[in-house]
């Protein structure tokens, strides 16, 4: 297997030097797992060996703590990742109507990725922006107060 | 420190940065250095100012005139009129129907809407985050230097219990109290948590705290360690709010520089050490426990308890682990006095509590007021009524594990009292207002659908129970359902609360059974007509979300 993956950085020289940034303690595991994902989008299991070896942690723990939390990917994500806040703030202003038309338009469903890669869609518990509801994220752009109608001209922004 | 003739305040929440503040943050200041404005006018990106829909929002003092929205090319237009020949700019002013909530206590609009009092929003959207001269202006670091210099650390929590404060987190323990077990649990190496893992939805207040005014948790919590023993803290702060994280970091720098944390605080033998931990998404970790095992590198699964983190927290040592609300309450308490707290609220519940008011009401935002106001009050006044005119059906308190209000409650004062006589939680403060269109069954599904994503797994009434409950409402919203499913919502309910491991268990069933309490009618109908009153639920089955 190549450690040349998709954004064409090296995996392992990645987690090494969030290694080194944070330092070997257990208390650094997700300061480093999240600092992987920032730079590689996602952290694929020849990173996670490569922390458990490096932190001396057996490797169950590191990916049970990989796995844990929704900010941690283990697996290949789209070039943009759309965060659609299903909770119920966001519920009762028209969050269901939103869903349904990102669904049609990207014609995928929670937790997948189009087949050219472009898109993934990932549904979360909130967004913290509760104000300004239904609420989407896309990549680091945050979007309020959505309708159906404005997710076409939201989603050609993106290429 | 200079005296400038005014200050302009650009909003610099998430929302405004994306509007452009940045931009127009630079450009203020090029547009003032060209007019040689610079040492007469200072230019400052502050926290959240509260109004959701404009964005960004300029504010220009001393005549606090808000501009907004505000785009880069109407800053030399403001700058040009407003700052230099002294003529505000009404074109580009903020009209008044866009104000309310936050906004109301700025001096121009003082006495327009009654009852906000702020303490822990004080300086939120006033003063500059990042620059600890303003904090310190504005009475920032007294509190810690008044305690340091003249209290023992037991008279500290003397005044913290005096003052009647109860938790803000949600469970509305006495915080006195809670500080004076850590103090009192043996050991010499403890540790002060701020829980600042704010992710219940509709809460984010303790956002705008981080965000406007973060020296303000610096010190409280300095002052907490001062008063239980110890000499290191943690601010586990959601992995979402990466500008609070950004100002935390920053207001911890300048806090070392002049001395406020590090070694020898204020010339005394109290040293002090402050470090910011980011969550990575998982809403079990605002549990006290989770977020300690969180710290300390392992999934955020809640311990079983006792032993409690006043005796074993962190690293198995004494910890005290206190809300961000509630610990902005501490440094206006030890400047003032507890007395003056207790003029603020109920003779049970003083002091203010901060809501953020979502959903079908026309104005959205964040207030904070006396306890002891009603809902009715809060819709009326700060909600600027139900949108559209429609009809209010109920709302619930304290995120998605908060209580399910009819209208009949609306009347009850909120605080912590009245509400507990009520059967009622006031939790987090988040107060979502619902009108008539809502589905009773429909919500209590996306509640669910919530609880059975975020269940850490650990226990099994929780994993299951959440799931189970989901299932059956979806299946009632289908129409597939049988009216067996309500005693069994029932049972799985008191399961939850009985037999689940921690709070997100225990709560995850209160919309429930408030919703089979107040709207049983509304559900039967699902199962005995088939039909939606409201016309939300299809009646048609419908694909369950994939799990993620």
């Amino acid at each position: 297997m190549s450690n040349e993956q998709p954004n064409g950085k090296n995996i392992l020289e990645i987690v090494r030097h969030a290694v080194e940034v944070h330092g070997k303690t257990r208390e650094e595991l997700i300061p480093i797992l999240q600092e992987i994902n920032r730079q590689y989008g996602f952290i694929p299991s020849q990173g996670l060996e490569e922390v458990a070896r490096l932190l001396q942690i057996p490797k169950s723990q590191v990916f049970s703590v990989a796995t844990f939390y929704h900010m941690l990917n283990v697996k290949e994500m789209g070039r943009h990742i759309i965060l659609f806040c299903e909770s119920a703030p966001c519920h009762v202003v028209g969050g269901r109507e939103v869903w349904r038309r990102l669904k049609q338009e990207l014609k995928i469903d929670a937790g997948e990725t189009t087949p050219d890669k472009k898109w993934s869609l990932v549904t979360v518990s909130c967004l913290g922006v509760c104000g300004v509801g239904p609420v989407i994220v896309i990549d680091e752009d945050m979007y309020g107060n959505v309708t159906p109608e404005m997710i076409p001209d939201i989603l050609a922004r993106y290429n | 420190m200079k005296i400038y003739r005014s200050m302009v305040l650009i909003s610099s929440d998430p929302k405004s940065m994306l509007y452009g503040a940045e931009e127009v943050f630079q450009r203020f200041q090029k547009e003032i250095e060209d007019r040689g404005l610079q040492d007469e006018v200072q230019v400052s990106m502050v926290g959240d100012l509260g109004r959701h829909e404009v964005h960004p929002i300029v504010i220009v003092y001393p005549e606090a005139v808000l501009y907004g929205p505000v785009k880069v090319e109407n800053v030399p237009q403001i700058v040009e009129e407003h700052l230099y020949k002294g003529r505000i700019v009404p074109e580009l002013q903020l009209s008044a129907q866009e104000l309310s909530g936050r906004i109301a206590w700025l001096t121009a609009r003082k006495g327009t809407l009654p009852a906000e009092q702020r303490i822990v929003l004080e300086r939120a959207g006033v003063i500059d985050p990042a620059n600890i001269e303003d904090y310190i202006l504005h009475d920032g670091y007294a509190a810690l230097g008044k305690v340091l210099t003249s209290m023992k650390p037991e008279e500290v929590i003397a005044e913290v219990q005096k003052s009647g404060l109860k938790g803000r987190g949600g469970a509305g323990f006495p915080t006195g109290l809670k500080w004076s077990f850590v103090a009192k649990a043996p050991g010499t190496k403890k540790y002060v948590i701020c829980n600042a893992d704010e992710s219940e939805p509709g809460t984010f207040k303790d956002r705008v705290i981080l965000e406007g005014d973060p020296h303000a948790i610096l010190e409280a919590m300095a002052i907490a360690g001062y008063a239980v023993g110890a000499d290191e803290g943690y601010i586990y702060v959601r992995g979402e709010y990466a500008l609070a994280q950004e100002r935390l970091a920053i207001a911890i720098a300048q806090a070392k520089e002049y001395g406020f944390l590090g070694k020898n605080i204020f010339g005394t033998e109290f040293n002090f050490e402050i470090h910011v931990h980011s969550g990575a998404g998982a809403y079990i970790c605002g549990e006290e426990t989770a977020l300690i095992e969180s710290i300390e590198g392992k999934r955020g699964e809640p311990r079983a308890r006792p032993p409690y983190p006043t005796t074993h927290g962190l690293w198995g040592k004494p910890t005290l682990v206190n809300n961000v609300e509630t610990l902005a309450n501490i440094p206006p308490i030890l400047r003032n006095g507890a007395e003056w707290y207790r003029k603020f609220g109920t003779p049970s519940s003083p002091g203010t509590k901060v809501y953020t008011i979502l959903g079908n009401v026309n104005n959205t935002g964040l207030i904070e007021v006396p306890m002891g106001i009603t809902l009715r009050e809060v819709i009326a006044i700060y909600g600027r009524g139900m949108k559209n005119g429609r009809t209010f059906k109920l709302a619930q308190t304290g995120g998605s594990s908060g209580s399910v209000i009819p209208a009949s409650l609306q009347d009850t004062p909120m605080d912590f009292e009245s509400y507990n006589k009520a059967g009622v939680s006031l939790g987090s403060g988040a107060l979502l207002i619902c009108d008539e269109d809502t589905c009773v069954v429909d919500l209590a599904k996306v509640l669910m659908n919530f609880f059975r994503r975020e269940s850490c797994g650990k226990c099994t009434p929780c994993r299951i129970g959440t799931y189970r409950a989901y299932q059956i409402l979806q299946r009632i919203s289908e129409g597939q359902g049988v009216l067996k499913d309500l005693d069994e919502l029932l049972s799985l309910s008191e399961n939850l609360v009985n037999l689940s491991n921690c709070g997100l268990g225990q709560t995850a069933a209160t919309p429930i059974k408030d919703i089979l309490k107040y709207f049983r009618a509304e559900v039967e109908a699902h199962i005995r007509l088939g039909v939606c009153p409201t016309g939300v639920c299809t009646m048609l089955p419908e694909k369950t979300p994939q799990e993620t």
